[in-house]
């Protein structure tokens, strides 16, 4: 890392230069696709955009000081600064996590040596899956296996549309697929009458059904369909907007696809304990198999929480909310929920890693604060420590994991902003302590 | 940098020394020639100890998504057994499905020097290779698994011309970063993603057509042809079948000559014999296998306790998914390139059928007679964690102590075990060098690796002679890395970054056009980045690559 201040943009070049099978950090799916240009005037995408990738790798990126207590600071005295926060600390609390592979190795390492807390800004929606992973174990797939095999994708109560702009394009709706089930041929069905269902529409997918519940009342609605499958005499409530027959039709459409895929994105799920819902549609795809193929398909995944989970997975044993305060990792899904912490005044630092978007920032706390942050992170109060940080995948390389947990990318520098990596800036703190 | 090792016992079968004193000398990291006159840096008087090569795990999975979903999912597993970080370690978790670090260390203080992951997915490799990196002490490096990945299926459907499939192969192999090619459940994989239960081997795949005896000639030919020196690496069909030792015979006679390696064999020999219709075809495997010299195997030992059953065999795996314990299976369909299956799996002694297993695997490693070809696994974590050798090994070396442990497992597998409680022959210490050093060194072409001749790297293990062989080779006395000492009495002392070994097999790069336009057609992943760069490792990982010679490329 160099020493001088990393706040200049690279120096302008009289041509473009031009970037392709560029990754998209902004979105968990990962597309990597992406077509950016680089000039005088920052980056653009030119191909295969979206809209929050747009705003991602458009935006302009003020310039960003380090800063102690909201003041400016020389970057030596801010590590310094905040290694002695950490140092003095007794339970330090790492979070946000918003990083990439080797920014999540370096807060594990960090974590250990000062005996702190792991938990990711968007771990909530995580353990929605994770306590069904845990109790029940789940059968799954993947986004190329779903964009060339699935003849049936049951879209239960999230809105993919608005998370994962091109969701349809890329996996419900390609031009082409491998297996002969093209778009044509497929059946799309929305469970929730809320759904943005844009994506589907005007696609060439060969049926759209809604079926017109709450988008929170997708699992009941899938309870129902498991119910009427085993030969339960039960009816839709009418206050649900959903008739038997359409719950029977729905419960018929899986038993006759090849390949059924339910998705769901743990964090759109609008229900209270929507665990219970994604039990449901897990559940759905575990009585389905036993005749017939079917898989789940969670979504969601920005912010880099895939990748925190896994590398905090194959280094601790653990997927976040590990606790080292003990010297040994100590997992407790409860205890070690960073958001709950704060908000019962536990742990005595935070520090805060956002290093993706902007928008994703500290809760309110009154304990001090070290964020290592991409500049214009919409802070609400000045941290004790601010460090900016660069993007992976726009000022340097790095890798994330995809939100399906298989499939990791690799990112290019494109050279936007000299600024340090998550990984660099952790490791030069580590080695103030 | 000297350094000299005097007065040990050395157990180096590769170069034909049978437990003769021998002083041995390292010098930049590598074994050289005796140098009486030289005045070393350091020397260890070793007098009375056993001396052998590092050892090398050839089948263990160590790293990539199903292990992650693994840990992912058994908290359980690693609530038992926290590990605090020291001066030296980092802190992590361990039993079946141990953290990165966590296993690493346990491998070098079990003596082990290279450990290799056998079933990386090419959709998966980059991950792979990343918990390889978190994995240090050890050299590592990964099998790529191809037979149910579309790309290679349609080629062959298509009946592509055949040095295009050489080609496509040996891209893998560079693309991914391994050393060798393993086909699991050959077919079997994506034709569960078309809803077949099962594959056998003259069965055909109701999309494709072919069968899995046509993927595994192919493969084993395409292998053998581009001059990679370790053979296809078989997780055959109908794993865990009752009965399947028909098709692993048909599976080794399948191969026509052509070199494979038959891998946790234990899983593949059951019998339907006895009132339990089930029943050991230990001894027919190992009559067939050994006069079949093309063909080598490892056993899969089981051994008994908690474990948790990791596969890319996606569709035996589901098969199985009623015995999990705790039950909480998970099954994936991966990226039109392969799958996995993890199912929680506690082996008890007093079960009948994992009785069984245990007695299936010690047969098959007492009726063998060829060392060289047959490898010491457990298939870790699937029949045992890994830490679990040393026990296995005195299983292997003590007949008392076996007989002892045969006396408290499910009385009706012993009353099936007449043959194992005959079976008097008690392993040497040679063919224990043979089984965990030279054997799988020779075999994956590790030239430097598995012996401790002149050019050998300096990987070398010291045990103390205890009769009690499980606790000799539990705890090391040294173990040399590239001539550092990275483990004393069994305890890290150093921790180093082991390398990852690679082959790269000729190939035309024309190949890349037509990859090219699949990947940007079907696959949400483009060709580019689906590529894992060497930089990736050596600057990413903190690591480095090392390239394994091949063959010439032959037609």
């Amino acid at each position: 890392m160099s020493n001088s201040s990393p706040r200049q943009p690279k120096p302008e070049r009289a041509s473009p230069t031009v970037f392709k099978n560029v990754v998209n950090p902004f979105c968990g799916t990962l597309a990597d696709d992406l077509v950016v240009e680089r000039s005088g005037g920052g980056l653009k995408v030119v191909e295969n955009g979206s809209r929050e990738s747009i705003a991602g790798f458009e935006r302009k990126l003020p310039r960003a000081n380090p800063l102690v207590n909201g003041k400016d600071a020389d970057l030596s005295t801010a590590i310094a600064e905040a290694a002695k926060l950490i140092g003095k600390a007794k339970l330090p609390l790492f979070g946000g996590l918003a990083a990439d592979v080797e920014g999540m190795r370096a807060v594990l390492a960090l974590a250990e040596r000062s005996s702190g807390i792991v938990d990711h800004a968007s771990s909530e929606a995580l353990y929605r899956n994770l306590k069904i992973l845990q109790t029940t174990g789940w059968t799954t797939t993947t986004l190329t296996e779903t964009r060339n095999r699935a003849d049936l994708i049951i879209i239960a109560g999230s809105d993919i549309q608005r998370i994962h702009p091109r969701f349809f394009e890329r996996v419900a709706s390609p031009p082409d697929s491998m297996f002969g089930v093209t778009a044509r041929k497929r059946t799309v069905v929305f469970i929730g009458k809320g759904l943005d269902r844009s994506g589907a529409e005007g696609a060439k997918i060969g049926d759209v059904v809604t079926i017109g519940c709450k988008d929170e009342d997708a699992g009941h609605v899938v309870a129902l369909v498991r119910a009427r499958m085993r030969g339960f005499d039960v009816t839709p409530p009418k206050r649900s907007g959903v008739s038997r027959a359409e719950i029977d039709a729905l419960a018929e459409r899986c038993k006759q696809a090849e390949y059924g895929v339910v998705v769901w994105a743990p964090a759109a799920l609008k229900s209270a304990h929507a665990e219970l819902a994604i039990e449901q549609f897990t559940g759905l795809v575990k009585d389905l198999n036993q005749e017939t193929r079917f898989a789940g398909l969670a979504l969601g995944g920005g912010e880099g929480v895939t990748t925190a989970a896994a590398v905090c997975t194959w280094i601790s044993g653990y997927p976040l909310r590990v606790s080292y305060a003990c010297g040994a990792p100590d997992y407790d899904p409860y205890r070690w929920d960073i958001g709950r912490m704060l908000k019962d005044g536990e742990g005595d630092v935070l520090v805060w890693i956002s290093s993706i978007s902007p928008s994703l920032v500290p809760p309110p706390t009154k304990i001090p604060t070290i964020v290592l942050g991409t500049p214009g992170l919409a802070l609400k109060r000045p941290a004790s420590v601010f460090l900016p940080v660069g993007t992976p995948g726009l000022d340097h390389a790095g890798r994330l994991v995809r939100v399906d947990t298989v499939v990791t990318l690799p990112l290019k520098d494109l050279g936007r902003a000299e600024l340090p990596s998550t990984a660099e800036m952790l490791s030069a703190i580590q080695a103030a302590i | 940098m000297l350094i000299k090792l005097t007065g040990g016992r050395v157990h180096d079968p590769a170069n034909h020394v049978s437990g003769e004193v021998r002083d041995i000398y390292v010098e930049d990291g590598k074994i050289v020639a005796p140098k009486p006159d030289a005045r070393p840096d350091a020397t260890y008087d070793i007098k009375g100890r056993i001396v052998m090569a590092g050892a090398i795990d050839p089948h263990t999975h160590i790293g990539g998504g199903k292990m992650n979903i693994a840990r992912m999912l058994l908290p359980e597993d690693h609530k038992g057994d926290p590990v605090t970080c020291t001066e030296l370690t980092r802190a992590g978790s361990g039993h079946s499905v141990p953290s990165t670090h966590i296993t690493g260390y346990r491998y070098a203080e079990m003596g082990y020097t290279a450990c290799f992951e056998p079933a990386m997915l090419p959709a998966n490799a980059r991950q792979a290779h990343m918990e390889m990196g978190d994995t240090p002490m050890v050299d590592k490096g990964a099998f790529a698994m191809l037979g149910s990945d579309d790309y290679f299926l349609r080629q062959l459907a298509a009946k592509k011309d055949f040095e295009a499939i050489k080609d496509y192969v040996a891209w893998t192999l560079h693309a991914t970063q391994a050393i060798a090619i393993k086909v699991v459940n050959p077919g079997g994989i994506s034709a569960f993603k078309f809803n077949q239960r099962k594959l056998d081997l003259d069965e055909e795949h109701v999309y494709y057509h072919v069968t899995p005896r046509q993927i595994i000639l192919t493969l084993a030919r395409a292998i053998e042809e581009l001059g990679v020196t370790h053979p296809l690496h078989i997780h055959g069909c109908n794993l865990g079948v009752p009965g399947n030792i028909e098709t692993t015979l048909a599976t080794v006679k399948a191969a026509e000559g052509l070199r494979v390696h038959m891998t946790h064999t234990q899983f593949m020999s059951y019998g339907t014999e006895g009132d339990r219709k089930f029943s050991s075809g230990a001894a027919r495997l190992t009559e067939l296998v050994s006069k079949t010299p093309n063909v080598s195997i490892d056993v899969g030992q089981v051994l008994f306790g908690q474990t948790c059953t990791a596969s890319g065999d996606s569709m035996r795996q589901y098969a199985i998914s009623k015995s999990a314990h705790p039950k909480k299976p998970v099954t994936m369909d991966i990226e039109c390139d392969a799958g996995c299956g993890v199912v929680p799996m506690r082996y008890r002694d007093k079960s009948f059928v994992n009785a069984m297993q245990w007695v299936i695997g010690l047969e098959t490693f007492l009726l063998f007679d060829d060392p060289w070809r047959m490898f010491l696994t457990t298939d870790h974590p699937n029949g045992a964690p890994f830490y679990f050798y040393p026990h296995l090994i005195r299983l292997l070396m003590d007949k008392s102590f076996r007989d002892d442990s045969l006396q408290k497992i499910n009385s009706d597998a012993q009353g099936q075990a007449e043959l194992l409680k005959s079976l008097s022959r008690e392993y040497t210490l040679d063919e224990i060098a043979i089984l965990t050093r030279a054997g799988p060194a020779r075999s994956l072409g590790l030239k430097d690796r598995g012996h401790l001749g002149v050019g050998a790297a300096g990987d070398i293990t010291v045990y103390r002679d205890d009769p009690d062989r499980e606790a000799m080779f539990a705890t090391p006395e040294l173990v040399f890395k590239n001539g550092e000492v990275v483990v004393k009495n069994g305890k890290v002392v150093k921790v180093v970054q082991g390398a990852t070994h690679v082959v790269r097999p000729d190939y035309d790069k024309a190949i890349e056009k037509p990859l090219n336009d699949y990947f940007d057609r079907y696959s949400t992943v483009r060709m580019e980045n689906f590529k894992l760069a060497d930089e990736e490792i050596v600057r990413g990982d903190n690591g480095a690559i090392i390239a394994q010679p091949t063959g010439a490329r032959r037609s």
